[in-house]
């Protein structure tokens, strides 16, 4: 596999990468960090990743996606799969405050990445083929008090590559959203851990399940389907006033 | 637009959770404790006095999987640094079999990229579930001390990071002392962020193995020494409720890698790896069961036996069962092993054996194996020549302390030593004992770094 990863230091996509290493495959990165990303490649080179390379670089600046994407189709001499997996969580009452923190805080987790979503798809419409998997989460199928900010940029991803999708599928392209639930990451390193949570390993291992068999949308584990499937089923009139 | 990150991620200072954490425990489930946890996430990272700011007085504990059996790996009611994601390779180098890896790693992790490409870990214990980092600073030994030594023996070198914010590599070249404190050092001397460790060159990843049965333990004794220059690999398990005549009976396993190359093409069978799904209630576990759990084990084993085997069942046979601790129930379980001198049939070790059998414990698991003549690294490294002897034994409070005291009591008498990465319960007296070198290596022990342990001990 030829993969292009988007914010390749996150947990979740080091756990891919590694699986794809492991086959044997070709991988790009792109992080924020040059350090981090050296030390990522590295282990991706000894788990018998064929060819690594990076670009570090902040994630917001969409003047050069188009760009990424030409260099890893070129390093790589091509591309299968493109994993946009970055995002910030946040602290929802400072957001609340502050907004230039709510600006970028949805300028991380939705603009860059639907941009980035559709700088793919410009590069797969002249390959005709190609996947585009994107990390969305639970948060986005319902807004809650307790992190509207970010679930709003998660469901307006959701709402953005339903659209891609649509518009890619007569070309054969391939779009899957991911939407974990919660996962033991540094981003959730501040929280108490319970049975809900999963490892970056278990989704990585549905990730690439979902892109092999080209599935629309995948939540992980799947046991958060039905949890979003009965929360999104209470009537606004009764979920105004609970305490989620 | 400017990056708002312009210190490089991975040499942030390592920060300590809020919050209290009680998921972090030992194989043993004994003692429960409860820990702050600060997971460290890139081994660039600076352990500064901002660190350390919010819980100056605390101190702190490496913590890898929690594979120690007893409390050497906790650190009640202060600091554990997580080395979970401390998982990257560093370099494998093919022609020398020099691997250089993150002290986060599982061996399994290790196991699983080195095996396809011809090469194995120099030493394994029985479970591939502990980390780099745990091997080293446990010192563990396998089925292959006889010939191999420790896995402390293969380490070339290591970094470690003090709570003073200081690095050190510690090699043959340089720090050697250093080196020599943190193998078998129990995570105290500082957090091993990365090790170079010697790999040893295989076939396949098969291993021919023999099983034969002994009767008693002074046969175990006669097919040890028999096997010893023969195969790299020997370990007996033992009956160590059988009496009399019968008085360590038990299986002998020895097996040697497979030098084969058609070998590589013979088919692994899909493993199914179960889980223990609860406590086992305690009333299962009685003298009773574990009379018929162990007369069933011996008597299924064949009086002799050859055959081809991978490696996964040969040196990890309980880690096709998740959670196989559960079995001991919610109260857990002690592992005591000790080594005491090897001199035949005059062994110390029939004594301890034969007390623990009328001692009216038991055990499911007995291991029992001759250690070999090299002289561990570590200061506070475990193996010595002698004969070592593993008993897991069920909590069942007072009475199984005072019997595992009685046991104490003959080991110090004959100059052997009892585990630390097993113990939950030895005094400070016995560990004054086992460990003389103790106040050698106190110089080397980070003054911020503590144990559960090393707190009961000292």
């Amino acid at each position: 596999m030829k993969l292009l990863i988007f914010g390749a230091t996150s947990a979740i996509a080091q756990s891919v990468a590694k699986k794809v290493a492991h086959e044997g495959g070709e991988l790009f990165l792109v992080g924020r960090h040059q350090d981090t990303l050296k030390i990522i490649a590295q282990d991706l080179v000894v788990r018998g990743a064929k060819k690594v390379g990076e670009i570090a670089a902040d994630l917001t600046f969409r003047e050069q996606y188009s760009e990424w994407v030409e260099s890893a189709a070129k390093f790589m001499k091509g591309i299968d799969v493109v994993l946009i997996a970055h995002g910030v969580l946040g602290d929802q009452k400072q957001l609340e405050q502050n907004s230039d923190n709510a600006f970028d805080l949805i300028n991380v987790n939705f603009i860059s990445a639907a941009l980035l979503a559709e700088a793919s798809a410009h590069y797969f419409e002249i390959e005709k083929k190609g996947t585009i998997a994107v990390i969305g989460s639970v948060a986005g199928d319902r807004g809650r008090q307790s992190n509207y900010y970010y679930g709003a940029a998660k469901g307006g991803l959701e709402i953005f590559l339903q659209g891609l999708r649509n518009r890619l599928f007569p070309m054969g392209i391939h779009v899957l959203t991911i939407k974990p639930g919660f996962v033991s990451t540094p981003m959730t390193a501040h929280l108490k851990k319970n049975v809900m949570f999963a490892s970056p390993d278990s989704v990585a291992n549905g990730i690439l399940k979902g892109i092999a068999k080209k599935r629309d949308v995948v939540y992980l584990p799947c046991f958060w389907a039905i949890i979003m499937g009965i929360i999104k089923s209470i009537p606004e009139s009764i979920f105004k006033r609970l305490k989620l | 637009m400017e990056s708002k990150h312009k210190e490089p991620l991975g040499q942030s200072p390592i920060s300590v959770s809020p919050l209290w954490d009680e998921s972090r425990q030992s194989w043993g489930m004994y003692p429960k404790t409860t820990s702050l946890v600060s997971p460290l996430h890139w081994r660039g990272q600076e352990f500064s006095e901002s660190s350390q700011d919010k819980h100056p007085s605390l101190s702190y504990l490496p913590f890898g999987r929690g594979r120690s059996y007893g409390d050497s790996c906790l650190n009640d009611k202060n600091i554990l640094l997580g080395t979970e994601k401390l998982n990257h390779f560093i370099e494998l180098n093919n022609e020398t079999g020099m691997l250089k890896v993150e002290a986060g790693l599982t061996l399994k992790e290790v196991l699983e990229e080195i095996v396809p490409r011809g090469w194995f870990l120099p030493v394994v214990p029985g479970t591939q579930f502990v980390t780099i980092g745990g091997a080293i600073a446990n010192d563990i030994h396998g089925k292959n001390h006889h010939v191999a030594g420790t896995f402390g023996c293969h380490v070339k070198s290591l970094e470690l990071l003090r709570s003073d914010g200081t690095r050190r590599v510690c090699s043959q070249e340089e720090n050697t002392d250093w080196l020599q404190a943190t193998i078998g050092g129990l995570g105290l001397t500082g957090i091993i962020l990365w090790a170079e460790i010697k790999l040893k060159k295989i076939v396949c990843p098969w291993i021919s193995r023999e099983t034969l049965r002994f009767h008693n333990l002074k046969k175990f004794f006669e097919y040890s020494e028999d096997s010893d220059n023969k195969f790299e690999y020997t370990v007996g398990w033992m009956d160590c409720l059988s009496q009399g005549d019968d008085l360590g009976r038990g299986v002998f396993f020895r097996g040697n890698h497979l030098l084969v190359k058609e070998a590589a093409e013979l088919k692994v069978k899909q493993e199914r790896i179960k889980t223990f799904p609860f406590h086992a209630p305690e009333f299962l576990l009685n003298r009773l069961s574990m009379k018929a759990f162990n007369t069933l084990y011996y008597h299924t084993h064949p009086s002799k036996k050859s055959e081809i085997v991978h490696y996964r069942p040969f040196f990890f046979p309980l880690d096709g069962i998740n959670h196989w601790n559960r079995l001991y129930g919610k109260r857990g379980f002690f592992q005591y092993q000790c080594v005491v001198p090897y001199e035949g049939s005059k062994s110390p070790i029939f004594d301890i054996i034969e007390t623990f059998a009328k001692s009216g414990l038991g055990s499911f698991l007995t291991v029992i194996k001759t250690f070999g003549n090299s002289i561990s690294p570590g200061i506070l490294s475990f193996p010595k020549p002698g004969v070592t002897l593993t008993l897991d034994v069920p909590n069942e409070g007072q009475k199984t302390l005072r019997i595992l005291e009685i046991l104490d009591e003959k080991v110090v008498k004959c100059g052997g030593r009892v585990y630390p990465a097993k113990d939950a319960r030895m005094s400070k007296e016995s560990f004054k004992h086992y460990f003389p070198e103790r106040p050698a290596f106190e110089k080397y022990k980070d003054p911020k770094f503590s144990s559960s342990f090393w707190r009961r001990v000292t």
